[in-house]
């Protein structure tokens, strides 16, 4: 059954989002980070959506339920790359994305989480460990 | 339908000289505005008009909406669009249609002059075609200023949301005028894609051109800096006069967690603080002394304009 | 006004929903629709395809290309055999940016079109049709 990949870095989860997903496809990923923080014991996700085309209630709300189920694990989130387009109809959806972090693309996501694993304690040794 | 065709056959049997009488009233008329308008040109389109008209009538009555009205509809309103290019006033224009009234009035009451009743109802029944034919003439003026004013709405939205980049990273959106949907969506789009093209990661949005807040121009607002955080850059809001914030109070407005500064130089500053920047004073002014000295610190300046160090 | 162009599109399974989704875009983008009214129009489909797959069981939609004068515009309209909709009202107004619960997302795709109508009694099935004009 088709997955999306979740690449690792050292104690870092990656996501990229590259398909126009249905809304299996969004839970099978909810599951499996879920499933691969804890097993990896990951202290932080990124979620590259910058070839989503659309953003809609289903993906928003994956997207705020893996935020949250990551806090939960003591897990930081980023979600990046959101198209101009995608964050106007957000808004006017009103989809507020409460407790989703979001940076500009994958450099300053991963420099939002380097900030946060160091001020955690976790040096630059933690990072980009390749598995 | 008697009435009715009683007006058809005034108009065939007496064309020529209701056109010669209705020309004369609109000469008449300064509403005919004989500056814009030649003698030669108004007869052609009185006289095409009144043919129209004609047929019109001995085919569909007085119904001047009816399918038999078509060539007549669409000749007022080419007619009007044309005049409203012109210059002419919408009662101008208008006028062309209710100067007919005299010469067609005047000859009803020579036909039914001895049965006021059949008079009246046939005077009634022009008169009403007369009328809807006439607001034809206003609705079509109205229509042709709606689409020159979108027209020049467009050009000015184009004209008037410029994204500037104030440093590195820091873009400013100091908006002028007022904050309605079409707008916000064009502010919204422009500064969100400076955003990815330049990498900022803070904007100042600054209102001190925007005249006044209501709740809609709020709402307007923050959903820009909404959709500019869901990317990941923060906003500032700067020129917030005294009665802007007031007004803000009032009407309950939450701003959440933007922040505000009451001039665009304050938020840049706090832009600065927060990328880790600040400004620096190079030389006391005229410590190197002399004009060499000067000269070349003008020089410096212009080499490296922006001296901010980091800290 | 007229209807230049309309197709229909079964919606069965959630490979379904993106498959309008693609049937929209690329209708939007060919009645000369700009990236955001595509974006919105799609992202509206998108909430009314699951709803009608969710709630619905299953059910159709029929996209249409209208000409308005001037204007363009693009009509979609949702419809199922489903339960019906109980309380219209409440369900616009339903959980949709609390982010938990079930949430229609009718609230949301009605802002993201320009016209909205709504046609639901239970035991009749739902109808729903959205219109952005570019």
């Amino acid at each position: 059954m088709e997955r999306i990949p979740i690449l690792k870095m050292g104690r870092y989860l990656l996501v990229t989002i590259q398909v126009d997903m249905h809304d299996r496809l969004a839970m099978t990923l909810q599951d499996d980070l879920t499933e691969r923080i804890v097993k990896e014991r990951a202290k932080a996700v990124l979620i590259d959506i910058s070839a989503l085309e659309i953003v809609d209630s289903f993906i928003g709300r994956m997207l705020a339920n893996i935020a949250a189920m990551a806090r939960v694990l003591d897990a930081q989130t980023v979600v990046v790359g959101m198209r101009p387009a995608v964050a106007i109809t957000l808004v006017e959806l009103g989809l507020s994305l409460t407790g989703v972090r979001t940076a500009l693309n994958v450099e300053r996501g991963m420099e939002m989480l380097r900030q946060d694993l160091a001020g955690e304690g976790y040096g630059r040794d933690d990072e980009h460990r390749a598995q | 339908m008697a009435r009715s065709t009683v007006l058809g056959e005034v108009l065939t049997q007496q064309e020529e000289s209701i056109l010669l009488d209705w020309i004369d009233q609109q000469v008449a008329n300064a509403a005919t505005r004989s500056e814009l308008l030649s003698r030669g040109e108004l007869q052609e389109q009185s006289r095409h008009f009144l043919t129209l008209l004609r047929q019109a009538v001995r085919e569909g009555g007085v119904e001047a909406g009816g399918a038999a009205f078509e060539p007549v509809r669409r000749a007022l309103e080419e007619l009007s669009l044309e005049r409203a290019r012109q210059g002419y006033s919408p009662i101008e224009t208008a006028m062309f249609v209710f100067s007919l009234k005299q010469p067609v009035f005047f000859r009803l009451r020579e036909r039914f002059g001895d049965s006021p009743q059949a008079l009246a109802d046939a005077l009634w029944e022009c008169t009403i075609l007369l009328d809807r034919l006439g607001l034809i003439t206003t609705e079509a003026y109205q229509r042709a200023r709606e689409q020159v004013i979108v027209r020049q709405q467009e050009e000015m939205l184009e004209l008037s949301t410029p994204v500037v980049t104030l440093w590195e990273g820091v873009l400013a959106l100091p908006l002028i005028g007022t904050l309605d949907s079409a707008r916000t969506q064009v502010v919204m789009e422009n500064l969100l894609e400076r955003i990815v093209a330049t990498g900022a990661s803070l904007a100042v949005i600054d209102i001190t051109g925007v005249p006044t807040v209501d709740t809609v121009t709020a709402q307007h607002l923050l959903k820009t800096v909404a959709a500019a955080r869901l990317m990941g850059a923060d906003c500032i809001l700067s020129g917030i006069r005294p009665q802007i914030a007031q007004t803000i109070v009032h009407l309950g407005v939450d701003l959440g967690d933007i922040i505000t500064k009451a001039t665009l130089a304050d938020a840049f500053a706090v832009a600065l603080k927060r990328m880790g920047l600040g400004v620096q004073r190079l030389n006391a002014p005229g410590a190197k002394g002399g004009r060499q000295g000067q000269e070349q610190n003008g020089r410096d300046q212009e080499e490296r304009p922006w001296n901010a160090s980091r800290s | 006004m007229s209807i230049v162009h309309s197709e229909e599109r079964q919606i069965r399974s959630s490979e379904d929903v993106v498959l309008v989704r693609q049937l929209v875009r690329s209708k939007a983008i060919a009645h000369g629709f700009g990236l955001i009214d595509q974006t919105k129009l799609v992202t509206a489909a998108s909430e009314l395809a699951r709803n009608t797959l969710d709630y619905g069981g299953g059910g159709l939609v029929l996209v249409e290309l209208l000409n308005d004068g001037a204007r363009k515009g693009v009509r979609l309209t949702f419809s199922d055999e489903g339960p019906g909709i109980p309380n219209i009202e409440q369900a616009m107004r339903d959980g949709f940016t609390t982010g938990g619960g079930l949430g229609l997302g009718l609230g949301g795709a009605k802002r993201l079109a320009n016209e909205f109508t709504i046609a639901s009694e239970p035991g009749k099935g739902t109808r729903i049709s959205i219109t952005r004009w570019r």
